[in-house]
């Protein structure tokens, strides 16, 4: 029973974590586009309701499963097949430590954990596992047998050794702080108080933890390994249809576990500033109450927005329509949420569980919004960055991030030893 | 050992979803192949010579450090577990005392590395 809970439990997080790749391809689609003043992808659309693009993210996927998967003629085929499926994994598994929430406890059933699995060696799983990502940017470059393909494949894999040695040095110090590796004690170290998340004491860290990060997944200040201006598209030069969507997924995957690890190492996890989950569980009803009210208040100001925009946007065809489609019953949900609010508020109590359940869907609820802040984030410095140059790159890696883990450590280990 | 069961069925997904894909894309694709095609892709031109040329001796060196100086990193994690334990203990000045030394003799080897510029790139 235990074992199906956990496995059932598995596939949900799996199956969460990997939906937000297709929402994160969006977000950088679209993101992009506003920060370049255009509009960014709008035309895909089922029974002509667009979302704004979202359908566009679908299509990549049907479209990339049926193109023609061209293995060349000169390549390694065993390797060539295998490298994107080990990218793929590696990102896949990375997730298995993260935290979402604290355990939850009904009664006296045993605590329900909100991850998949609390390892004590937390954090040093997630080094680990991801730094076996390497072999498979590495092998892309090399099996393919292509000169793009294999400068991309050795840039990169200089690159992601010379940032991991800074990475790992840069956590150093929250171990220190934390006394443990698991990542669920770390985010408890932290609590709900603002001032004790790492982000404050712990700040150099955190900009060589953030910068390794942007350099392990290769992204855009530190992506020479598939620089389009001289490396047509590095490794992955001569991959198609869904062996590329593959490190395509795999590098989005690898962007939202790092978002994750940011959240929970800098950024409280699942604890909301000055917010104490003891004082949610005491006061679930009221929380409830305002939960509801903001809900319902929400939709209605949402929805009657988009109702606007019907008035104002005049193309003479179904696209008119689309605001209506989600903006009436927006306001028809929030006046009901409201309505509803008004007649049973105040005659609705909560179960004997219900305290642990909202506090928990709480907790899922700000540590995806953290996460999703930094997903936007990494796209953010993507579109406003330009790239480095290689030996700027190394310099930056060895000559000052290194220096300044190391300095880091001793002054974390300074100030725990004097307070 | 009940606690990594969760792990091997992610890892189990992890294989499954990247397999799945590579066979799908397998059968499902159409095969077209043209001599074209199957050459090396360098924008259009022929490629000359091998693409499995000697690179710089940089990337090695790279590795090699890389190699080094991670081992330290795992060598700092359970010394930064136990510090807590030991400062608790009164023992605080002795373990951050040796790892001054740790940290000088690491700093020291990369002092040593970057004099002989096997960091430089230009």
């Amino acid at each position: 029973m235990d074992y199906t809970v956990a496995a059932l439990k598995t596939f949900l997080i799996f199956f969460v974590v990997i939906n937000i790749v297709p929402l994160l391809i969006w977000l950088e689609r679209k993101g992009a586009a506003y920060i370049q003043d255009r509009r960014g992808p709008n035309r895909a659309a089922i029974f002509g309701v667009r979302l704004g693009g979202l359908i566009h993210s679908l299509n990549d996927v049907v479209k990339l499963l049926f193109k023609e998967d061209i293995i060349p003629s000169h390549v390694n085929k065993p390797l060539f097949i295998l490298a994107p499926m080990i990218a793929m994994f590696v990102a896949t598994i990375t997730m298995a430590v993260i935290p979402f929430g604290d355990p939850v406890v009904i009664g006296s059933h045993a605590p329900f954990l909100l991850q998949v699995a609390d390892l004590n060696v937390g954090l040093l799983y997630v080094f680990a596992v991801s730094s076996l990502g390497v072999y498979g940017v590495m092998l892309a470059g090399w099996a393919a047998n292509n000169k793009y393909a294999l400068l991309g494949g050795l840039r990169s894999a200089a690159q992601m050794v010379s940032y991991e040695v800074s990475m790992g040095l840069s956590v150093v110090g929250i171990f220190l702080m934390a006394g443990s590796l698991r990542l669920s004690d770390i985010v408890n170290q932290q609590g709900a108080n603002l001032f004790h998340w790492n982000i404050f004491l712990q700040p150099v860290a955190f900009f060589i933890f953030l910068a390794a990060l942007f350099a392990e997944t290769n992204r855009l200040p530190f992506d020479l390994p598939e620089g389009e201006s001289e490396l047509v598209a590095g490794f992955h030069v001569e991959y198609s249809s869904m062996k590329f969507a593959l490190f395509f997924m795999a590098e989005y995957a690898h962007i939202i576990v790092g978002s994750c690890i940011i959240a929970t190492l800098f950024f409280g996890g699942w604890n909301i500033p000055f917010v104490s989950s003891e004082w949610i569980k005491m006061n679930a009803d009221l929380v409830l109450k305002i939960l509801w009210m903001g809900l319902g208040l929400f939709s209605v100001v949402g929805g009657s927005l988009l109702c606007r925009r019907f008035k104002k946007q005049r193309y003479g065809d179904l696209r008119d329509f689309e605001p209506l489609v989600f903006g009436v019953p927006g306001v028809l949900t929030g006046f009901g949420l409201l309505g509803l609010f008004a007649i049973f508020g105040n005659k609705v109590f909560l179960p004997e569980w219900g305290p642990s359940v909202l506090l928990a869907a709480i907790q899922i609820g700000v540590f995806l919004a953290k996460v999703l802040f930094f997903c936007f984030f990494f796209i953010w410095v993507r579109w406003t960055l330009p790239r480095f140059r290689y030996d700027q790159l190394m310099k930056l890696g060895w000559k000052i991030m290194l220096p300044l883990a190391l300095a880091n450590i001793l002054v974390t280990a300074w100030v725990a030893l004097v307070n | 050992m009940q606690a990594y069961f969760p792990i091997a069925v992610l890892f189990g997904i992890g294989i499954a979803l990247s397999g799945g894909f590579v066979l799908l894309s397998t059968f499902i694709g159409k095969k077209r192949p043209t001599p074209e095609k199957m050459g090396p892709y360098e924008c259009g031109l022929d490629p000359i010579g091998s693409p499995r040329q000697r690179f710089s001796v940089k990337f090695y060196l790279i590795a090699m450090l890389f190699i080094l100086f991670d081992i330290e990193v795992v060598f700092l994690y359970p010394w930064a577990l136990v510090f807590k334990d030991f400062k608790a203990a009164g023992l605080g000045p002795l373990i951050f005392g040796e790892m001054v030394v740790f940290l000088i003799v690491l700093g020291g080897g990369l002092i040593y590395v970057w004099k002989r510029s096997a960091l430089e790139w230009e």
